[in-house]
Parts: structure tokens; C-alpha cells; sequence
């Protein structure tokens, strides 16, 4: 498989143009959407964290909104209890996170396919639980959550909260798809592929498999849980029955759909997640769940690449001439 | 000393459920080593329809006898339809699969039946059994028809000749075809039997734990942890570990850590079997050539 390439000219001006285009979107939109907008943003850094152990790596994992829980109520908790402002949540959120991840990943190098991806699956189910457990109450607030405030733009910039949020995601979004290329585009992204598709070779070439593989859950998680504390942070609320383990599934669908194995499939995941239970809300309650599934189904079938491979064999059909 | 009794002997009748979902997993898994997420919700589907053919006014047993009879037809149809096209695909695309089936049986008993909860009747009234203080009615019922369920499938698999096709098209599926098995078909039934046992799991606990589209989410965990505890190609393993999960839940529940844990009790249980004994008490330990 190829890894992608080294930057040209192009290239570059291609991306800078996206993030400019990005950048200026909220200032078409309703505060409203820019927030819609936010989320997704958030989604697209949890599904590149997903994507790196479950794309890159070949580790299932069904449970991912356990560390986007964790995210999330470490910067509730912190800005609620400890009074520490919104940005420096994140590097906490990431580090525990780390730390939690690359924990779970020790004893998930035992685990191979089928039990990585029923332990992952239990510990989606379990969370709700956790979070409501009597003895943390004093931290998570139980049942009720937590409220949080919405930050206000510094410096006095005549933003709104929810365009200023925005653009504050945006850029730690492109802060950490960078980090991921660079991680994934070079030895170690190699490393992670090779000990997918033959773990057993990999490891008589000298990769160390265990290193790797925990390490690439720590990361993993740890995008994931600076994803959720941002979520927190735009939805200024945090309860347990929003990481049930329809949340974890949800961050599976999105990765499926976007592309296994591909950066820009976080984002057309992302969107994906973000807006169409929007849509398919206005049919039933139960809709968005049947497309999903259905949407899961159609993908495997016919096009395990996803949105971004798909994507990708149309424009070298168009370039190729 | 009642009391505990009472906890011990409720405990069985919660493993028997248990048991039963862990042996529909157990019946998938041998044949193709692919582990049912979805097994849990296609019970609660069932559930569903012996609901509507309750509410429709037939007695209870025709409607039990009728759920099962769908319930083995759509077990055949799913495999056919939905898993065969994955069989040799890799790990992710199967789990994937049946994260599919799970979301999609989810929403479609929201859609139909709403996601208000129902009550679900037990066919096992007062007069049934003898009063006694230690088990209600329903749950001896529930014992009981574990065994009866344990008893047909011996049966079945022991001195049937369709039953020893199935062992041998699980155990052995390239010499199975060489002797004349369908074996695609074999895995097939596995699929409909699975179908079927989830079902009567999902009957039996609806009454308990009350009819809603997430109601399975728990029992199926423990479903999961009693299935690697007793070794997941292993039948009786399953079985037992069922009863040993339900018992233990109940006890942990009653004098330990108190109810609202019990899904982390099954998340640490399944992690701490498949860390330090993955084949389980009585399960085959898989060994690798590299």
C-alpha cells in the first residue's frame, strides 16, 4: 500500500486553500451551524485517532467513546472545579487520555481481531455506569453531568463565542492532522502498516510490535480524548448517557465511511456523522441508527475503501490523461 | 441464610439466561470463529414478535413455538444473505458486519414498537410450581426450560444424524465436504439453532428485565463474559460458565460492590479471563505455528 507521498508545491497550496476556505466559513453561517460545523470538527479528530490504531494498525476497537468520555469530563471537571481556562484542558485531557490508552493497549496486544473488539465493546457498554458510580458524584456530578461556560474570544476580538470556538478547533485540528501525517508518512506509519498486514514478518524485520501497537493506542486515544474535551467544550455540558456505546459505533461508522487507513477520510467521516442523523432525524427517532447500519452494510459490500479511496481513483481518473 | 439462598438460587435462574446466549455464541463461534455482537439485539427482536403475536391473541406457547419457527427462518436468511458474502473477508470487515446487524435490528424494533418499554407476560403463573420463599415461579420456569433447551440440543447434536454433520462440517469442514456435507448449509443452521436459542433467552428475561430495544445490552455482556469463562468453543463451558457469571453477579450484587456496577463487573471479568486464561475453563488452547 502507499503511504502518502512527500509534499510538492502543489500539494501545499491545495491544503493551505482548504484550511483558508474552512477558516472563513463560519462567517457565512448562523451561529447555529457554526457550531454543527465545530462538532464536526471535533468528530474528524477522533475519527484520525480511531483511524490510526483501527485503519493504520488493524486494532478493532468498538470502545473509543470511553476516551472520549474521559476527555470530556477532564476538561468539564477541570473548568468547573479547578477554574483552569478552556485551551489548557486540552494538553490534560490529551495526556490522561495517554495514559489510559496506552494501558488498555498493554493488555490489548494479547488480544487479537475478534476479543480486542468484544473487550472494546464491553468497555463502550460499561462507561454510562461508570461515569454515574456513586463514589465519583463529588468529580462527574452523577446522572446530571456537568454545565460548563462557553469561552469568550480573547483579546476582545468582535467574534462570537461560537465563531471563535470554532476557529479555535479548526486550528487544533490542523495542529494535530499535521502531527498525524508526520507520524504516519515515515517510518513509524510504516512500522504500524507492516505490523497490520504481517505482523509476523514485522516482527523479524526488528519492528517491536509491543511498542508500536500500545503506543499507537496511547495516541489514538489521546486524540480522542482531546476531541472530547473540545466537545464538551462546544456542547458546555457533559452527562453519561451521551457516551453510550452508540457513540463508540458511531466513531466506527465514521471511519468506515470516510475510509480506513486514509487522513482525509476523518473528514468526510466526520460530516457524515455530524449531518446526516440531523436529516434523517426528521423521519423517526430510529432513523438515523437504520441508515447507519444500512450505510455500514453498503460500504463493506461495495466500497471498503470509503468516501476518501473513492475520492481518490476519480481524480486520477480525471488527471490521467 | 435464606437470603442468601434466595440470592444463589436467583442467580442460577439469571445464568440460565445467560447460558442460553452464551451457547447461540457459542454455536457461531465454532463453526466460524466470528464472535455475534449482534446476537443480543436479534434476541430482542424475537422478543418483539412473540410480543405482537401475544397481543394478537394467541395463547402463549403457539406464540413461543411461532417466534422460534421465525426466529430459526430468519437466523437461516441472515447467514445466507449478510454473513456469507464476508466469510473470508478480514477480521475488521466481519466485526463491522455485525455492528451493522446490531444497529440495524436496534432501530428497526425503535421503529416499529417505539422505544417506550413494554411489559412481556410469563407463562409460568402461580400455581405452576410450589409457592416457596427462596425462587419465584418465573424463576424456576426459567431454570427449568435452560435444561430443557440444554437437554434437546445433546439430543440433537448426539444421536441425530444432521447433528453430526454439523459437529463434523465445524470441526472439519474441508474433509466434511470431501464426505458429502453441504457445509455452507451446515453453517447456516448454526446460524438458524443461535437464532433460535437467543430467542427463547430473550423470552425468558423479558418478563425481568422488561421489554425495550436496549434491554439485551447488559445480558448479552454477560452472555460474552459466560462464554469465554467456560471457553467459547466449548458448549458445557458455556453453559456453566452461565451459571457460574449469574451466580457470582448476584452474590457481588447483594453483598460487594452493590447493582450499579454490573456492567463493569462483566467488562472486568471478560478483560481478566481474556488476559490470563483466553480458552477458558474448558475451552481448546489455540496454539500458533508461526
Amino acid at each position: 500500500m502507499r503511504t502518502d507521498g512527500g509534499l510538492d508545491g502543489r500539494r501545499m497550496i491545495g491544503m493551505l486553500l482548504v484550511v483558508l476556505a474552512l477558516a472563513v466559513l463560519p462567517f457565512f453561517l448562523s451561529d447555529y451551524r457554526t457550531f454543527q460545523f465545530t462538532q464536526a470538527i471535533v468528530y474528524a479528530i477522533v475519527l484520525l485517532g480511531l483511524n490510526i490504531l483501527t485503519g493504520y494498525n488493524g486494532q478493532i476497537s468498538l470502545g473509543h467513546g470511553a476516551f472520549f468520555a474521559i476527555g470530556a469530563y477532564t476538561a468539564a471537571i477541570l473548568m468547573d472545579r479547578f477554574g483552569v481556562p478552556y485551551w489548557a484542558t486540552l494538553p490534560a485531557a490529551g495526556f490522561i487520555c495517554f495514559v489510559f490508552g496506552f494501558l488498555f493497549g498493554l493488555p490489548a496486544l494479547r488480544l487479537q481481531g475478534h476479543y480486542l473488539a468484544l473487550a472494546t465493546f464491553a468497555l463502550a457498554v460499561a462507561t454510562p455506569q461508570l461515569l454515574k458510580y456513586k463514589r465519583l458524584e463529588e468529580w462527574t456530578g452523577g446522572v446530571q453531568g456537568i454545565v460548563i461556560m462557553k469561552p469568550d474570544p480573547p483579546f476582545g476580538l468582535p467574534l462570537s463565542q461560537d465563531r471563535w470556538l470554532y476557529l479555535f478547533t479548526l486550528f487544533v485540528a490542523v495542529v494535530l492532522f499535521v502531527v498525524a501525517w508526520n507520524i504516519l508518512r515515515g517510518r513509524t506509519g510504516r512500522a504500524l502498516i507492516a505490523l497490520r498486514d504481517q505482523p509476523i514478518a514485522a516482527e523479524a524485520m526488528g519492528v517491536n510490535g509491543a511498542v508500536y501497537k500500545s503506543t499507537a493506542f496511547g495516541i489514538s486515544a489521546l486524540y480522542t480524548g482531546i476531541g472530547g474535551a473540545l466537545g464538551a467544550i462546544a456542547v458546555q455540558f457533559v452527562a453519561p448517557d451521551s457516551f453510550t456505546a452508540f457513540l463508540s459505533i458511531s466513531f466506527v461508522v465514521g471511519i468506515v465511511v470516510g475510509g480506513l487507513a486514509t487522513l482525509s477520510g476523518a473528514i468526510w467521516g466526520a460530516l457524515f456523522i455530524q449531518f446526516v442523523p440531523n436529516f434523517a432525524d426528521q423521519i423517526s427517532k430510529a432513523a438515523p441508527w437504520a441508515i447507519y447500519g444500512a450505510v455500514l452494510l453498503v460500504f463493506i459490500y461495495l466500497m471498503p475503501g470509503g468516501v476518501a479511496w473513492m475520492l481518490r481513483g476519480v481524480t486520477a481518473k480525471i488527471l490521467r490523461r | 441464610m435464606e437470603a442468601f439462598l434466595h440470592q444463589i438460587l436467583s442467580g442460577l435462574a439469571a445464568g440460565g439466561i445467560y447460558a442460553s446466549l452464551a451457547l447461540a455464541l457459542v454455536m457461531i463461534y465454532q463453526s466460524t470463529h466470528h464472535i455475534n455482537f449482534a446476537q443480543g439485539e436479534m434476541a430482542m427482536f424475537s422478543t418483539y414478535l412473540a410480543w405482537t403475536f401475544i397481543n394478537a391473541g394467541f395463547p402463549y406457547w403457539i406464540a413461543f413455538v411461532a417466534t422460534l419457527g421465525v426466529s430459526f427462518v430468519a437466523g437461516i436468511l441472515i447467514e445466507r444473505i449478510v454473513i456469507r458474502p464476508v466469510e473470508r473477508a478480514p477480521v475488521l470487515s466481519v466485526v463491522i458486519v455485525f455492528i451493522a446487524l446490531l444497529v440495524i435490528f436496534n432501530s428497526l424494533a425503535g421503529w416499529i414498537y417505539t422505544y417506550t418499554i413494554k411489559s412481556f407476560p410469563s407463562p409460568f403463573g402461580g400455581s405452576f410450581f410450589p409457592q416457596n420463599p427462596y425462587m419465584s415461579p418465573h424463576e424456576m420456569g426459567t431454570i427449568g426450560v435452560t435444561f430443557v433447551v440444554l437437554i434437546l440440543l445433546y439430543a440433537f447434536f448426539r444421536f441425530t444424524p444432521l447433528g453430526l454433520a454439523m459437529r463434523a462440517a465445524a470441526q472439519n469442514p474441508v474433509s466434511s465436504r470431501l464426505a458429502g456435507i453441504r457445509v455452507g448449509w451446515m453453517l447456516a443452521l448454526g446460524w438458524g439453532l443461535a437464532a433460535t436459542i437467543g430467542a427463547i433467552a430473550g423470552m425468558m428475561v423479558a418478563p425481568v428485565v422488561y421489554l425495550d430495544p436496549n434491554m439485551m445490552a447488559g445480558v448479552l455482556l454477560y452472555a460474552f463474559a459466560a462464554a469465554l469463562l467456560g471457553g467459547i468453543d466449548n458448549p458445557f463451558g458455556a453453559v456453566l460458565g452461565g451459571f457460574i457469571v449469574g451466580v457470582a453477579e448476584n452474590l457481588l450484587g447483594a453483598y460487594v460492590i452493590g447493582t450499579e456496577l454490573k456492567l463493569t463487573v462483566a467488562l472486568v471479568l471478560i478483560v481478566a479471563v481474556l488476559l490470563f486464561k483466553p480458552s477458558g475453563f474448558f475451552g481448546r488452547v489455540i496454539v500458533t505455528r508461526v
